[in-house]
């Protein structure tokens, strides 16, 4: 079942349509293409919430929507769990 | 993209309207009790009582009489009796409204009191329900549409799923050559540079980028601490929504991925022409949707993740939800379930032509549920307190 959806070609996050949990391998889903992918989670990823397709380092920009959403402040390994930990809006 | 057909009420002014509403509308809060008495005497009118229409001024009176005038003037609408306490203020309604050329007679309580302005003002609207009955809809194009967006109660599913799908509505519509108008200026913040940029040329944009600023200086100058309750809140965050960014990313994808807006429109003002068009407003539901159909909106698309349950008295408000609970728990409320977006069963593509259905259904009369559960919410925008 697809437990991921990607928005955009260009995105470099995914979104967790179900519960995963960490070790798990989660089936996502890109809306664009259409294409399928498998990802393995380092760390639970609740409905709703966002997990890396790639590695980050510091300075680094997340892309969803095909748009700039925020700055990386803290290294995110493939299948980490993205969120206020170690990303921060550019705005402030 | 070829233009749906649906059957519509066609106006004197050549509007087209998917309701055929006869209103009582009262001026004034004071005139309330008489429109009520109206309304319930003369079977198949509604009466649209509110809490306002004394003593405001400036701005924040011409954008009441915008909004009283445009409730009058929406094509959903075929006749108007309008009752106020003062002969001046309640012709100067009247006309705004006669100048669609629709049936609409004012009566002014001062020198007659409640009774024999109710009995005046029933008479007139008997007339004008035998009348409006007699009315038929005709054929129509998706072309004569106007309809407005705005979601509501969000949460991740609405930027997932909800919004994209109204997105692929909207770029239906507006490629079939019809009208829409989005707006929601706070929710804009953290995307106000990509909105800028989806203007139509650098004009609109600038003008945009003032209406967006104004709106951030208000909200610096007033505010009490640092937003980071509302940017995003607690609330989205516990849901998954990182940046403020993201969440006004998650909300403009309801316009779609190409659409460009050719004009701003100040609050409840009609929209000049076809295409997309950006209003001033504010993100409380039933506040916008009523500014929207005051501007003329024949149909709301209103994409929901928690549930929101708001309707409005002469515009029906489509709902649609990509949540799998409330799609099940608060189904009574929605009108289009898109949760299998979030299964990966259904495409975003797809959802969009089952929008563009719902919609073409609701032209051609289909209730929507909050009109059938009787959600008629009219909710007046007010700039500042009265004198």
């Amino acid at each position: 079942m697809i437990r991921l959806l990607v928005h955009g070609v260009g995105d470099n996050v995914a979104v967790a349509v179900s519960d995963i949990k960490g070790r798990d391998v989660a089936r996502g889903l890109n809306m664009e293409t259409g294409e399928e992918f498998e990802i393995e989670s380092n760390a639970d990823i609740p409905f709703g919430h966002k997990i890396a397709l790639m590695d980050f380092k510091v300075d680094d920009t997340v892309i969803k929507y095909d748009s700039d959403i925020g700055r990386v402040v803290a290294e995110i390994k493939k299948g980490d769990h993205v969120h206020v930990q170690n990303v921060k809006t550019k705005r402030w | 993209m070829k233009e749906f057909k649906f059957m519509g009420y066609r106006r004197e002014n050549g509007r087209v309207g998917v309701r055929n509403h006869v209103l009582i509308l009262p001026l004034d809060d004071i005139s309330n009790a008489a429109a009520e008495a109206v309304a319930s005497n003369v079977k198949g009118t509604l009466a649209i009582p509110h809490g306002y229409g004394r003593l405001q001024f400036g701005e924040d009176l011409e954008l009441f009489f915008r909004t009283m005038t445009g409730t009058g003037r929406n094509p959903n609408v075929a006749a108007v009796v309008v009752i106020g306490i003062e002969e001046g203020w309640t012709k100067r309604l009247v006309d705004g409204i006669a100048e669609t050329g629709k049936p609409v007679s004012g009566f002014a309580i001062e020198r007659h009191g409640d009774l024999k302005t109710i009995e005046a003002a029933s008479r007139k609207a008997l007339e004008y329900v035998k009348d409006a009955t007699e009315l038929q809809r005709t054929k129509c194009g998706a072309s004569e549409l106007y309809v407005s967006i705005k979601c509501g109660e969000s949460d991740t599913t609405s930027g997932l799923a909800s919004n994209p799908t109204v997105g692929e509505a909207v770029t239906t519509l507006i490629d079939m050559g019809g009208t829409v108008s989005f707006g929601e200026t706070s929710e804009i913040t953290g995307a106000e540079m990509v909105v800028v940029e989806r203007a139509a040329t650098v004009e609109v944009g600038e003008e945009f980028y003032r209406v967006w600023k104004a709106y951030d200086d208000f909200i610096n100058e007033m505010k009490t601490d640092d937003l980071s309750d509302s940017q995003p809140t607690k609330g989205n965050i516990a849901g998954g929504l990182t940046t403020i960014e993201e969440k006004a990313f998650g909300n403009i994808q309801k316009i779609g991925k190409t659409p460009k807006y050719v004009g701003v429109l100040k609050p409840a003002e009609e929209p000049k022409g076809k295409g997309l068009w950006y209003m001033d407003t504010s993100s409380a539901a039933a506040e916008a949707v009523t500014l929207w159909m005051a501007s003329g909106a024949v149909i709301h698309l209103f994409p929901t993740g928690q549930g929101n349950v708001i309707g409005n008295p002469v515009t029906p408000v489509i709902k649609l939800s990509a949540n799998p609970i409330t799609v099940k728990t608060m189904s009574e409320h929605i009108d289009l379930d898109v949760s299998d977006i979030l299964k990966g069963k259904l495409s975003l593509e797809k959802a969009g032509e089952m929008l563009i259905d719902v919609i073409r259904r609701t032209a051609n009369g289909r209730a929507t549920a909050a009109e059938a559960l009787g959600h008629r919410e009219f909710v007046l925008t007010k700039l500042y307190r009265s004198a």
